[in-house]
């Protein structure tokens, strides 16, 4: 069994996130990037799978070169390897694009049972770049997944919706997302870090992964950015002290029904 | 001959869901600068049942794929439906709900027809002909206005109550069906059951106008019995933050934050949740924003209109009282 996990680098949501005004694209300088949360839950499932199966697992990354912090980040979870995948005609991919990247790496890497994405980026939050990238493979998106079984050569899931979760099985290879349902992430242990250090990371460019330049990048991207601005400042709200009996709750009622809200 | 705006018409029990609904306003108001005609795309079975409500809500007419393939597998035989229904219709903008499954269909027909695709529009433009979408960004700290570039298929996503539910039409839009050949691959992943566990009466937090959420001040998950009251009396969906759902309180679906789902509604109003950048990323951009905390330096009160400082405990059981008072 051999599993890829597609991780990506973000700006801290903590921290104050801008559009760099030239590049059209996330200002990478102006915030703290870390390992996008939601995929510490794909890679908390690799590690599950990696424990039962004795599966192998190879984290998958492409970033700007300014970005690589991130593989000792994600190795330090416990994975076997990483790939780096950078190349300058990489930036200003839309998501498109962006799946085109990791469809080609995924391609390079064959053969492999098992993808394994997050349900979305903290920061893009489109959620479309698993099945964008299950498209170009020809391959089953079994996105939004809560819970994952495997089984010779198959998998079932629970895929996650506004309603409940449909039930669903697929061949293997298939493309998979998961969603926070599924399970609690473990922290990296102090031995995973120091192991991280030593775990093989292999260099790629657009070149090594057999992708045409020209499909990438910003002349490429079918989404663009036409403007933006800063959202302006809230104005404070009415704000009032209930007494521990509930004084404050005429006035709430109030304030609810000049809005129509009851 | 004038163009057409495609809606892909989400449907749950043989019944449009309210998103679809807000889809052919959203769909109208471009078709009013564009003159093209507005055509709800139903796949799957019951789109006659269905004709009459989306008529009166603004599709001139339904264009129908009335197979039991299109949810019997995994979405593929969607994106070969409307690949195959796009190849033979004047169309250049399919409009489609920002939900889970909706946005991989999405994705997936983007790739094939080389077009391109921008998912939770908060609002659309028509400029030169085209399409400017509208789109908050970075939890709502930023908002951006993108276009599909060129002469590419625009696939574009609303955010959910972007636009309202209006009713313009009188009568049921006029079925017109249409074939698919699937392939084999469109066959390969079976949904082989269906698990509801959204409550039939509650609607979901991402559709909601109102969303009640509790956060760890809670203490403990019976908390959430009582948002569930105050939820109920206001026709609310209910949320969590992510410290009540890892605390086991409140199922993870409810989640509302960066790692979660991202709500808009009318009204939200938090309970116990002290507003963590992490939790704000997801519903930052609620039109109203009520915050009852015990804490006064919580992070809620600066972006709430209206912030009560005291027990919820206190609050939330008068505050259910006084609502079922004025009910009568």
């Amino acid at each position: 069994m051999r599993i890829i996990v597609p991780v990506k680098r973000v700006p801290d949501t903590a921290s104050v996130r801008r559009i760099d005004a030239t590049s059209r694209t996330v200002d990478r300088e102006s915030s703290e990037a870390v390992l996008c949360p939601v995929n510490e839950y794909a890679i908390e499932e690799a590690m599950r799978i990696k424990e039962r199966t004795d599966a192998h697992v190879t984290v998958l990354i492409a970033a700007p070169e300014s970005g690589r912090g991130i593989v000792q980040k994600a190795l330090a979870y416990g994975l076997d390897e990483a790939v780096f995948v950078t190349d300058p005609a990489i930036a200003g991919s839309d998501a498109i694009g962006t799946a085109r990247v990791l469809a080609a790496a995924l391609r390079h890497l064959e053969p492999w049972d098992l993808v394994l994405f997050g349900n979305q980026s903290t920061d893009a939050r489109t959620s479309v770049v698993p099945a964008a990238v299950a498209e170009l493979l020809g391959l089953p998106s079994i996105t939004y997944a809560r819970h994952l079984e495997l089984a010779d050569g198959s998998l079932v899931a629970h895929r996650e919706h506004e309603e409940g979760w449909d039930v669903v099985s697929a061949p293997l290879p298939a493309i998979v997302s998961v969603v926070e349902a599924i399970n609690e992430p473990r922290f990296p242990s102090f031995k995973g870090i120091i192991a991280a250090k030593s775990k093989p990371v292999v260099d790629l460019d657009l070149a090594g992964i057999g992708l045409e330049p020209g499909l990438v990048g910003h002349g490429a991207a079918a989404a663009e950015l036409i403007d933006f601005s800063e959202r302006p400042p809230k104005a404070a709200g009415t704000v009032v002290n209930d007494d521990g009996a509930g004084s404050s709750v005429g006035a709430l009622v109030d304030w609810m029904a000049e809005r129509k809200f009851v | 001959m004038m163009g057409e705006i495609l809606v892909l018409v989400d449907h749950s029990d043989g019944a449009p869901r309210k998103s679809a609904l807000q889809l052919l306003t959203a769909a109208r108001s471009v078709a009013d600068v564009t003159g093209d005609e507005v055509a709800a795309v139903w796949l799957g079975p019951g789109a006659a049942a269905a004709a009459d409500t989306l008529g009166r809500h603004g599709a001139a007419r339904v264009l129908a794929w009335d197979s039991a393939d299109a949810k019997a597998f995994v979405t593929v035989p969607q994106v070969e439906a409307l690949e195959q229904l796009i190849g033979a219709r004047s169309s250049t903008l399919l409009l489609f709900a920002s939900a889970n499954h909706t946005k991989d269909v999405a994705a997936r027909l983007a790739v094939r027809l080389g077009g391109g695709i921008i998912t939770d529009a908060t609002g659309l433009e028509v400029e030169g002909g085209r399409v400017v979408a509208t789109k908050e960004v970075f939890g709502g700290d930023v908002i951006t206005r993108a276009r599909i570039a060129g002469d590419r298929a625009q696939i574009v996503g609303i955010a959910a109550n972007a636009y309202p539910v209006e009713e313009p039409g009188t009568a049921a839009a006029p079925v017109e069906t249409f074939s698919v050949t699937l392939s084999d691959a469109a066959r390969s992943a079976p949904v082989t059951a269906v698990e509801k566990q959204a409550s039939a009466d509650r609607p979901d937090i991402a559709e909601a106008a109102i969303v009640v959420s509790g956060g760890r001040g809670l203490g403990k998950p019976e908390g959430f019995e009582l948002l569930e009251r105050l939820a109920d009396l206001l026709g609310a969906g209910v949320g969590a933050s992510r410290a009540a759902t890892d605390a086991g309180w409140y199922p993870h679906r409810y989640q509302i934050g960066q790692t979660g789902r991202t709500v808009a509604p009318s009204l939200y109003l938090g309970a116990g949740i002290s507003g963590a950048i992490q939790h704000r990323a997801g519903m930052q951009t609620s039109q109203h924003v009520v915050a009852i905390n015990k804490d006064p330096e919580a992070p809620i009160f600066q972006i709430a209109d209206f912030g009560v400082v005291g027990d919820l405990y206190e609050v939330v059981p008068r505050l259910i009282e006084a609502l079922e008072a004025r009910r009568g």
